[in-house]
C-alpha cells in the first residue's frame, strides 16, 4: 500500500506534535535556553490543537479517515487530540515555574512531555493493537523520565527515583498482561485490529470457545485497569503520585488516564466485550471496588497528592459505570457520559494539581494538607480556585463536575444499574468528607508557622484562571459542549 | 423576568458585598440590607396579582436533555419568598454587630444562600430545582464552618453530607421521572407540568417518591434524618441559625407540598400513614429530647424538629385544611424560631455560654429580653391569638379527618411544648439570680435595634394569629391545585405505566 500526501492530511495534528518534539530536541542540541524551549513546546502543541480543532469544525469525512490499518482519525479522536494537547500545554506552563529553580539540566523535561503527548495522540486515534501498544509505551516511557526527572538533585523534594522505578516495573508487568491478551485475541480472530469477538465465537467456535475469548479480554482489561489504576490494580498509584514532581503527576493523572480510557472505550465498543457475561461482571466489580476503595482510603490521607491519587481511583470507577451502561442503553448517552466526564475530570484534576504546583517548586513541595491552612485569607484567589476544583471533584452544582456526574447518573438510571448507582452515591458521600476537609483547612484562621510563598507565577495564574473559567462556564452553560460531544459520540 | 432579576439581584449583591469589604468593613452589611430590602419590595409588588402562576420565565438551558431555566411564582411561593426576604433582613440585623471578622465574605454567603432558597421556591424545572437545592448548601456550609462556634467543623460537615447524599437520592428519582417521560412521550423533559403527566405504577412510584421524600425529610427534618440539625444549629452563628431554622427547613416542607404530593398522588396516599407516624414520633420524641438539653440552642433546635412534625403531619393528611395548617405552621415557626434563636444568640453574645445551668434569674437584669422571650416561648407553645396556634390547630384538625389515633397522640405534643417552653423561661429568667459563672457587666438588656427586630416579628405573629385569612387566601389556590392533581389521578388511577426494566444486577447475561 502506498501513501500519498493526501493520506497524510488527517495525520496533521499528530505530525505537528511529533514535529514539536523533534524541533525541541534539535533546539536543545544547538542551544540550551529554558524559556525558549518551553515556548517552542507550548507553541507547537498549540498549533497542533488549533489544527485539530479546525479539522473537527470543518467536519471530517463520515466515519473518519482510516490512515493505514493502525490509526483512525475521526471526530472523536480529534476532540481528544485537542484535549490532550491543551492539557499538555497547561502542564508545560505549570512545569515552567515548578522546574525553574532546578539545579540541573531542565530543558529535556519538555522534550519528554512532547514525546509523551505523541504517545497520547496515537492512543486516542488507535483502533489497532499495534498502535495502541506503541502509543501506550511511548507515553509510559516518557512518563518514567518525567517522574524521575529531579533524580540528580541532592535536595529533591520527594523520592522521584522510587516512584519512577515502581511505575516502570509494574507497568512492564501490566504490559505483559496486555500483550498476552492481545496474542490470545489474535489467536481467535487472526487480526490485530479491534474487531468483534462475538460473531467469531458463534460461527467458528471450533476449539477455542467463549471461555477462551473471555480470558483474552480479561487479560487485556487487567492490563488497562492497571494503567487506569482501577482497584485492585491501584496499589502503585499513591506512591507514584507522591514521589513524582507535581506536574508529572498531573500529566499521569490526566492525559495518561484519559488516553487510556479512550482506547478502552473504542476497544470495548468494537470487540463487543460486554457481550461476555464474565467481562461484564469483572468490569462491574472493578467499578464498584474502585469507587469504594478509592474513596475510603482517601479519607485517611494527609498528603494532597496521595489524596488526589485515591480520588482519581474513585473517579475512574465512576467513569467505568458509564462504560458498563453502554451495554444496557440504546443510543450514545453512555459514550457521551464517558466523554463529558473525562473532560470534566481533566479540568478539575489539572486545576487541583495546578494549585499545588503553583505554590510549590522542585525544592520544596507544599503537599501536606496543613500547608494549605488559612490559604483563604493569605491568598484568597488561589484558595477560591482550589475550592472550586474540590467542589467540582465532589460534584457540586455550578461546576463542571456536577454536569459530569449528572451524565453518569443519567446513564446509570437508563441502564437500571441500581447497585452501581448506590456505590456512586455512597462514594460521592464519602468523597465530600475529604474534599471538604481541605476546604475547611483553607478557611481556618491563618497559621503563622506554615508560611509559604503563595504567589504563583504568571503562567500559573494564566493556567488556573483559564481552568477555573472553563470549570464554571461548563458548569453553568454546558449546552455547546454537550452538543459537540453528542456529535462526536454518535460517530463512535 | 422579575424572577431572574430577583435571583441575579441577590447574586450580584453578594459579589458587591464581598468586594466592598476592601474599601470599608461597614459597607457589606449596608449593601446586603439594601439588596434584601429590594427583594422584599419586588415581591410585595406582586402581592395584588391574581391566582395561578403570577409570573413565569422559561428559557431553554440544556436542550440536549430538555432542561430549561423555568421559574414561576404562585401564592405559596410568594408567601415563602416574602418570608425569606423578611428573615433575610432579620438575619442581617442579627449579624450587624456579631460578625466583624471577614464581614464581606459573610454577607456574600448570606445573600447567596438566599439566592439559592429563592431559586428553590421558584424553580419548576426539576433539574433546576435540584441545582438550586445543592447550590444553597455551599454558602451555608461556609457560614457554619467559618463563623461558627467551638465544634463548627463537625457540624458543618454533617450538615453538608446529610443534605447532599440524600439530595443525590432525589437526583436519581428525578432522572427516573425524566427517563419515564422519555419512554412515554419520546422526549426528555424535566419540567414540572410534563413530569406530572408521567404515569407510573404502584411499587415503582413508591420507590421514586421515596427518593424525594428522604431528601425533603432530611431537610425538614423528620426522624430518623434529623440528627444533623441540633449540631448545625448550636454551632452556627446567630444569623446562620435564623436562616437555617427560618428558611432552609421550609424548603423541605415546600418540596413535600410542591413535588411529592402532586407528582406521586397514589404513592403519597399509600405512604401517608408511615409519614404521619414518623411525624408523630418526631413531635413527641423531639419534644421529650428538647426537655433534656442544657444547651439552649440545642433545645430550640429540637423544638424545631418537633414543630416541623406538625408540618409533615399536615402535608400527609392530604386535605386542604391540613395543608393550610402546614403552610401556616411553616410561616409562624419561621418567625418564632428565628426570634428564639436570636434571643439565644444574643445571650451567648453577652455571656459567652449557651449552658442553661449557668443561667438563672436574669429577669431582674434584663427585663425587656425576658418579656420578649416570654412572648416567643408562648407563641411557640401554641397560644391562641398567635400564628403558631392557627397553624398547629389547622394541621391537627385536618389530620383528625385522615387518621384519628395518630392525631390524638400528636396532640400531646402541644402539652410537651408548654412544658419545655416554660422550663426554659424558668431556667434562664426566673428563680434565683445566678451570676456565679458570668461576667455581669456584659449582661445588658436589648438594644433599640434588637427591640425593633423583635417588635416586627411580634407584629407578624399577632397578625397571623388574629387575621390568618390574609395568608390563607394567598396559598389556598396552590394548595387546592395540589390536591386536585392528587384526586383526579387517583380517580383515573389506571396508570398502566412503563415498568422499570427489572434491575439488572451484576453480571447479567445478554
Amino acid at each position: 500500500m502506498t501513501m500519498t500526501v493526501a493520506d497524510l492530511f488527517p495525520l496533521l495534528p499528530l505530525l505537528l506534535v511529533t514535529g514539536t518534539a523533534v524541533l525541541v530536541m534539535t533546539f536543545i542540541g544547538i542551544q540550551r535556553h529554558y524559556t525558549l524551549t518551553v515556548s517552542i513546546t507550548v507553541a507547537g502543541l498549540l498549533v497542533a490543537a488549533v489544527t485539530a480543532a479546525w479539522m473537527l469544525l470543518m467536519g471530517s469525512k463520515q466515519g473518519g479517515w482510516q490512515v493505514t490499518p493502525l490509526l483512525i482519525i475521526d471526530q472523536y479522536s480529534l476532540f481528544f487530540t485537542i484535549v490532550t494537547c491543551a492539557s499538555a500545554i497547561f502542564i508545560a506552563l505549570l512545569s515552567y515555574s515548578y522546574l525553574r529553580q532546578l539545579p540541573d539540566q531542565r530543558e529535556e523535561y519538555f522534550l519528554l512531555l512532547g514525546v509523551a503527548s505523541i504517545g497520547a495522540v496515537v492512543m486516542v486515534s488507535s483502533n489497532h493493537f499495534v498502535s495502541m501498544l506503541l502509543g501506550l509505551e511511548t507515553l509510559s516511557m516518557s512518563l518514567y523520565g518525567m517522574i524521575a526527572y529531579p533524580v540528580h538533585v541532592k535536595d529533591s523534594a520527594k523520592f522521584p527515583l522510587e516512584a519512577s522505578v515502581k511505575y516502570l516495573v509494574l507497568s512492564a508487568a501490566a504490559s505483559g498482561f496486555l500483550l498476552f491478551g492481545m496474542a490470545l485475541v489474535y489467536a481467535q480472530t487472526g487480526t490485530l485490529g479491534f474487531t468483534s469477538l462475538v460473531s467469531l465465537t458463534a460461527a467458528e467456535s471450533a476449539g477455542l470457545g467463549v471461555g477462551f475469548s473471555t480470558l483474552a479480554l480479561l487479560m487485556i482489561i487487567a492490563g488497562i485497569a492497571f494503567k487506569l489504576s482501577l482497584a485492585p490494580f491501584h496499589l502503585w498509584t499513591p506512591d507514584v503520585y507522591e514521589g513524582a514532581p507535581i506536574p508529572a503527576a498531573a500529566y499521569l493523572a490526566t492525559v495518561g488516564k484519559a488516553a487510556m480510557f479512550v482506547v478502552l472505550l473504542r476497544f470495548i465498543g468494537m470487540s463487543d466485550a460486554l457481550q461476555f457475561s464474565g467481562v461484564l461482571l469483572v468490569l462491574s466489580i472493578l467499578a464498584g471496588a474502585s469507587i469504594l476503595v478509592g474513596n475510603l482510603l482517601a479519607l485517611l490521607q494527609q498528603n494532597i497528592k496521595r489524596l488526589l491519587a485515591y480520588s482519581s481511583i474513585a473517579h475512574m470507577g465512576y467513569v467505568l459505570i458509564a462504560i458498563i451502561a453502554d451495554y444496557h442503553v440504546e443510543g450514545s448517552i453512555s459514550i457521551e457520559a464517558v466523554s463529558f466526564y473525562l473532560l470534566a475530570y481533566i479540568i478539575m484534576t489539572l486545576g487541583a494539581f495546578g494549585v499545588a504546583s503553583a505554590v510549590s517548586d522542585s525544592s520544596s513541595e507544599k503537599d501536606h494538607i496543613n500547608d494549605y491552612g488559612g490559604l483563604f485569607w493569605r491568598s484568597p484567589w488561589l484558595a477560591a480556585v482550589f475550592t472550586a476544583m474540590l467542589l467540582s471533584l465532589a460534584g457540586i452544582p455550578l461546576t463542571v463536575g456536577f454536569i459530569g456526574k449528572f451524565y453518569l447518573f443519567l446513564a446509570g438510571v437508563e441502564a437500571s444499574m441500581w447497585l452501581l448507582l448506590g456505590a456512586l452515591i455512597l462514594g460521592s458521600g464519602i468523597g465530600l468528607y475529604y474534599y471538604l476537609r481541605i476546604v475547611y483547612r483553607m478557611v481556618m484562621p491563618v497559621d503563622e508557622s506554615g508560611q509559604a510563598h503563595d504567589e504563583p507565577s504568571l503562567g500559573g495564574y494564566g493556567v488556573l484562571t483559564v481552568l477555573t473559567g472553563l470549570l464554571l462556564f461548563l458548569g453553568v452553560y454546558p449546552a455547546p459542549v454537550m452538543q459537540l460531544i453528542e456529535l462526536i459520540s454518535v460517530g463512535l | 423576568m422579575i424572577l431572574a432579576a430577583l435571583i441575579s439581584l441577590l447574586i450580584i449583591g453578594g459579589l458587591l458585598a464581598w468586594l466592598s469589604d476592601r474599601f470599608n468593613p461597614a459597607l457589606p452589611r449596608i449593601i446586603a440590607l439594601v439588596t434584601v430590602f429590594g427583594v422584599l419590595l419586588l415581591m410585595l409588588d406582586l402581592l395584588g396579582e391574581d391566582k395561578g402562576w403570577i409570573t413565569v420565565i422559561d428559557v431553554s438551558w440544556l436542550p440536549r436533555f430538555g432542561i430549561s431555566f423555568y421559574l414561576a411564582v404562585d401564592g405559596l411561593s410568594l408567601l415563602l419568598i416574602i418570608l425569606t426576604a423578611f428573615l433575610g433582613l432579620i438575619a442581617i440585623g442579627a449579624a450587624w454587630d456579631e460578625i466583624t471578622e471577614r464581614a464581606g465574605f459573610f454577607y456574600f454567603n448570606l445573600l447567596w444562600t438566599l439566592a439559592g432558597v429563592v431559586g428553590v421556591f421558584t424553580a419548576l424545572d426539576l433539574f433546576l430545582f435540584f441545582f438550586f437545592w445543592e447550590v444553597m448548601l455551599i454558602p451555608m456550609y461556609f457560614i457554619i464552618a467559618i463563623w461558627g462556634h467551638e465544634n463548627k467543623n463537625y457540624a458543618a460537615m454533617k450538615f453538608f453530607i446529610f443534605t447532599q447524599v440524600t439530595g443525590m437520592l432525589m437526583l436519581v428519582s428525578i432522572l427516573i421521572m425524566a427517563y419515564f417521560h422519555y419512554l412515554q412521550f419520546g422526549v426528555m423533559s424535566f419540567s414540572y407540568e410534563d413530569l406530572m403527566r408521567v404515569s407510573t405504577s404502584g411499587e415503582t412510584q413508591l420507590l421514586i417518591m421515596l427518593g424525594f421524600f428522604i431528601a425533603f425529610a432530611t431537610k425538614l427534618p423528620s426522624i430518623p434524618f434529623h440528627s444533623w440539625l441540633p449540631d448545625a444549629h448550636s454551632q452556627a452563628p446567630t444569623a446562620g441559625s435564623v436562616i437555617l431554622a427560618g428558611i432552609l427547613l421550609k424548603t423541605g416542607a415546600y418540596g413535600l407540598i410542591r413535588f411529592v404530593v402532586p407528582l406521586f398522588p397514589e404513592a403519597a396516599m399509600e405512604f401517608a400513614p408511615v409519614a404521619m407516624t414518623l411525624a408523630t414520633i418526631s413531635i413527641l420524641y423531639c419534644a421529650k429530647v428538647a426537655f433534656a438539653q442544657q444547651d439552649i440552642k440545642r433545645l430550640i433546635a429540637y423544638t424545631s424538629v418537633s414543630h416541623m412534625g406538625f408540618v409533615m403531619l399536615g402535608v400527609f393528611a392530604l386535605n386542604e385544611l391540613a395543608l393550610q395548617g402546614a403552610v401556616m405552621t411553616m410561616l409562624a415557626h419561621g418567625l418564632s424560631a428565628a426570634a428564639l434563636f436570636m434571643l439565644a444568640g444574643g445571650l451567648q453574645h453577652r455571656i459567652h455560654t449557651r449552658n442553661m445551668t449557668e443561667m438563672g434569674g436574669f429577669w431582674v437584669r434584663v427585663p425587656r429580653m425576658a418579656v420578649v422571650a416570654m412572648f416567643f416561648s408562648v407563641a411557640a407553645l401554641g397560644m391562641p391569638g398567635l400564628g403558631n396556634f392557627v397553624g398547629e390547630f389547622l394541621s391537627l384538625l385536618g389530620a383528625f379527618q385522615a387518621n384519628l389515633w395518630l392525631t390524638v397522640i400528636a396532640c400531646f405534643g402541644l402539652v410537651l411544648a408548654s412544658v419545655y417552653s416554660l422550663w426554659v423561661l424558668q431556667q434562664v429568667f426566673q428563680g434565683k439570680y445566678n451570676n456565679s459563672s458570668i461576667d455581669e457587666s456584659k449582661l445588658t438588656d436589648l438594644t433599640k435595634r434588637e427591640m425593633l427586630f423583635f417588635g416586627v416579628m411580634m407584629i407578624g405573629l399577632v397578625w397571623m394569629g388574629l387575621h390568618p385569612q390574609s395568608f390563607l387566601d394567598l396559598s389556598a389556590g396552590t394548595l387546592s391545585d395540589v390536591l386536585t392533581a392528587n384526586s383526579t389521578t387517583t380517580v383515573e388511577s389506571v396508570a398502566v405505566g412503563t415498568e422499570l426494566v427489572p434491575p439488572v444486577l451484576l453480571g447479567a447475561t445478554p
